[in-house]
């Protein structure tokens, strides 16, 4: 009896951490209006958040006095934390995923924390027609990469169109590379869809199998292919599709595509000549994640236009702004600001390009991307209007924990820089001892 | 001299025909036996090639050869733990890997063996997927490709070492590997065991052909291992029932892997251990880790696991090529300061890890990289091991080699004190209870 008591005592710390508050804030809901007052974190979890909270006994209590709390900036398309970027040998390559290459300890990861994003979509390159599967982080720096997965996830599927999987510009890359097909945008076309037919009679194989199995019979099983199965989740619905994309012809394409197969695009990526087509992409339900106002680096961007994404979100098309860089990464929330610049975006509208938007497209606006109770605390403190140009963070939470803090990051820097140095007079002392190196000589 | 000739003369028929014994008898000297206790005064019997008897009180039949041992420590002879000594063609083959497998500051990723040439086995036509079976050797075996003619043979030897388990290099399915003994007349008796487990890269070809990519590995990886699993289904069900059944088509790469005790995968790094640790578990097999220089972050995983690794004593070094301006992130510096110490920290958390020499080939170059793992806090003992017992029980093979006990195979090696000691000298190594002196070596070459 007395052992389950101090069981008991030693478990309760590892059960429930103390809970934190956010107190004087100027709060930025994203989804329900902003307010000033207090949040309420506990287990990892949003549980209140309002003008008036009541701080329970031996909570921790951050004062933002000033300052302001939006939720976790979420990008829905990065490649930072990984060791590949595209399998780039064949146009279908959908047996890669990027849980097998996650890299935890790769420094963007902790830039991006700085820079205020709690979450990202983490995506091979656009080399291939069909891709491979990715899947969402949240930036738990320090942890492993299991860890630093989305619980409960949902995977995507991505794919590609127009110049990169046709492979323009591979041949300046100036390396001897055998052709691969497709070369064309109607090559694209084809390849997906002789991959999902492919993959529709792949999934009636398993069907007849199991079938037989149920009848009784003892057949053989279908070869498992890893390359037609994420083509038979996404067509069943279990992964979303993400497909890269810049021009009109080939958005359409797609969403005729997707139609005829039965499967949801759930995001245009990119989508530059979006705003020509936003009637169709939002008839499909399809969303769309883009840049602010990147343009005119290759001839498939030569139509894009800063005002892509508030022209798509005013015709009833949902719109994330994304960064498909590690430095772009770390200031999205500028990159939302250029949306009241071009098109007028409201504020709240500016903020959910970076935040709610971006969680729907991934299918995790019931965890993340407001402020609201029940959602995750994960939060990010700045100093001015995350919409300013002079807001700088600092301080993020992930699951109510604070993951980057500005103040420790700058005291810390000094004794970082003498461990540095240490290390280099440790390497130069071990040179000394074992002699220099041999070089090596032409032969 | 002539006496000693004759008599090697004789000890290499002897073994050969294994008709009249070939009878040594190490008497008074220190015995680690690495199974059991340091006998400070014993006497090890060899006969026929094998250890007949270890103890204190073995009395010396009047046959034996006797080695007087008085100042003389006798160990298991020492097993390089991932090789490709005996393959000549890997000794020729010194194109140093390039790869293409990470955009992260990356200190070191996974290398291969020594001498590894990057390029998979050459394809005219660039593959297309996994059913090309694209780099892939997996039938292979190292026991068809050893030839007692390479002379890196006789510098391990001098370094101590009497046993090697070597492997095709080429590919990311290079081949079966092979547990040897370093001396024979004819490949065929350096074998003893294969094959010892599957070796397997992660080279990619870029853009050219698949895999481009360390994903591409993995997955390509991941479904060869499920054909492996429906091919032994398909084949086994033909068998049963031939009659009116189509007959599935034979898979030499699929046979390899059927057939492979073990897997070997690279993971030099933490993170890598990490991944491979629960890429491996999915394989289905046996899996041991190369590389494992960051192995000191790693234990856990490692330890929960139940993954036996091998370490690569050769220790990350800034390359030689390197800008001397570049600015080099503490993550690389830390890893090149502490990757000696993973040793000690796997004997610590009680992680089973054999080293190997990775291509370094001197014996001067081998203790120097040993040392700094025992100044990094390996003990004497756990060296020992890591070099013999634990190396034969990774690779299954310890009811014969690893340690100094009656039955097991003799391969000896006899010193003038502590092993890894500069000082200490290698007086007589015993492959197959055929025993052999060192050859003087060279002193080191200064090149500037």
């Amino acid at each position: 009896m007395k052992l389950h008591w101090i069981l008991m005592l030693a478990a309760a710390p590892m059960l429930a951490a103390p809970p934190t508050v956010i107190r004087n804030a100027n709060v930025l809901t994203v989804t329900k209006g902003r307010f000033q007052g207090s949040i309420l974190v506990r287990d990892g979890k949003i549980v209140e958040a309002g003008e008036k909270v009541l701080v329970p006994e031996g909570a921790r209590v951050i004062d933002a006095s000033g300052q302001y709390v939006m939720p976790g900036i979420i990008d829905a398309h990065s490649h930072i934390a990984s060791e590949s970027t595209n399998e780039g040998s064949i146009s279908v390559s959908s047996m890669v995923t990027m849980k097998d290459v996650l890299n935890p300890e790769d420094i963007a990861i902790y830039r991006a924390l700085a820079g205020g994003v709690t979450t990202a979509l983490i995506l091979h390159g656009s080399a291939n027609a069909i891709g491979g599967v990715c899947l969402p982080i949240k930036m738990r720096w320090g942890k492993d990469a299991q860890a630093i997965v989305v619980d409960g996830y949902k995977p995507v599927l991505k794919m590609a169109l127009g110049e990169n999987p046709k492979r323009s510009g591979v041949r300046q890359i100036g390396v001897a590379i055998p052709p691969r097909y497709p070369a064309t945008r109607m090559g694209v076309e084809d390849v997906i869809r002789e991959a999902f037919t492919k993959a529709v009679a792949y999934r009636q194989s398993w069907r007849d199998y199991e079938a037989k199995v149920k009848r009784g019979e003892k057949p053989l099983p279908p070869r498992r292919d890893l390359k037609l199965e994420p083509l038979v989740d996404a067509l069943e619905g279990r992964s979303l599709v993400h497909v890269h994309c810049y021009r009109a012809d080939e958005i359409l394409m797609i969403l005729r595509l997707a139609d005829e197969f039965g499967f949801q695009v759930k995001a245009l990526i990119h989508v530059l000549e979006g705003y020509k087509v936003a009637k169709e992409i939002a008839a499909h339900k399809a969303t769309a994640t883009a840049f602010s106002d990147w343009w005119a680096y290759k001839m498939e961007a030569i139509d894009a236009i800063p005002y892509n994404a508030t022209l798509m979100m005013r015709k009833g098309v949902l719109v994330s702004l994304n960064s498909d860089s590690a430095e772009l990464m770390r200031h999205l929330n500028q990159e939302a600001a250029k949306t009241i610049k071009y098109g007028g975006a409201t504020e709240d509208e500016a903020l959910a390009m970076i935040t709610i938007n971006a969680a729907k497209q991934l299918d995790l606006d019931h965890r993340i991307g407001s402020i609201e109770p029940g959602k995750d605390a994960d939060l990010v403190i700045y100093d001015k209007h995350p919409l300013s140009n002079y807001a700088k963070v600092q301080k993020v939470l992930i699951d109510g924990e604070v993951y980057f803090d500005r103040d420790r990051d700058v005291s810390e820097r000094s004794a970082q820089e003498a461990r540095r140095k240490a290390l280099l007079e440790k390497a130069k002392e071990l040179q000394k001892k074992s002699g220099p190196p041999s070089t090596r000589r032409p032969s | 001299m002539r006496k000693i000739a004759i008599l090697l003369l004789g000890a290499a028929a002897c073994a050969l025909q294994a008709k009249a014994p070939a009878v040594f008898a190490i008497r008074d000297a220190r015995i680690v036996t690495v199974s059991g206790p340091v006998l400070e005064r014993g006497t090890v019997l060899i006969r026929d090639g094998l250890i007949q008897a270890v103890g204190v009180d073995v009395a010396v039949p009047p046959e034996a050869w006797v080695i007087e041992g008085k100042g003389l420590t006798v160990y298991p002879g020492l097993i390089d733990a991932l090789s490709t000594l005996g393959i000549a063609e890997a000794a020729t083959a010194a194109a140093p890997a390039t790869r293409t497998s990470a955009r992260a500051p990356t200190p070191s990723p996974t290398p291969a063996p020594a001498q590894t040439p990057a390029t998979p086995s050459v394809t005219t036509q660039p593959a297309r997927g996994p059913e090309d079976r694209p780099s892939n050797t997996s039938w292979v075996r190292a026991a068809d490709l050893i030839s007692p003619a390479d002379r890196r043979i006789e510098t391990a030897r001098n370094a101590g070492f009497t046993t090697a388990v070597t492997f095709p290099p080429r590919g990311i399915f290079a081949g079966q590997g092979a547990v040897i003994s370093l001396a024979g007349e004819k490949a065929g008796q350096m074998v003893i065991s294969s094959p010892a487990g599957l070796y397997l890269t992660v080279s990619t070809a870029g853009f050219a052909s698949f895999p481009g990519s360390l994903m591409g590995v993995l997955a390509y990886i991941r479904q060869i291992f499920l054909d492996t699993q429906q091919y032994r289904l398909a084949q086994d069900a033909y068998a049963a029932h031939p009659l009116g059944a189509k007959r599935p088509a034979y898979d030499r790469a699929l046979e390899g892997v059927l057939e492979s005790p073990r897997v070997l995968l690279p993971a030099t790094r933490a993170v890598e251990l990490d991944r491979m640790v629960r890429f491996g578990a999915e394989l289905k097999k046996k899996v041991v880790l190369y590389g494992a220089h960051e192995a000191y972050r790693a234990t856990d995983v490692l330890r929960a696991s139940g993954t036996p690794v091998l370490v690569s004593l050769k220790w990350p070094e800034r390359s030689r090529d390197a800008d001397p301006e570049e600015e080099e992130p503490a993550r690389v510096l830390e890893m090149r300061e502490r990757a000696p110490s993973a040793p000690a920290a796997l004997a610590k958390a009680g992680v089973v890890f054999a080293l190997y020499s990775d291509g370094l080939a001197t014996p001067r170059e081998l203790i120097r990289a040993v040392r700094r793992a025992l100044d990094a806090g390996l003990s004497q003992a756990d060296a020992v091991r890591a070099f013999t017992l634990s190396a034969a029980q990774i690779y299954g093979v310890a009811d014969r080699l690893g340690s100094i006990d009656k039955g097991k195979i003799a391969n000896l090696v006899v010193t003038t004190g502590d092993l890894f000691q500069e000082k200490t000298q290698v007086k007589h190594i015993f492959i197959d209870g055929i025993k052999f002196e060192p050859t003087p070596e060279q002193p080191e070459e200064v090149t500037r």
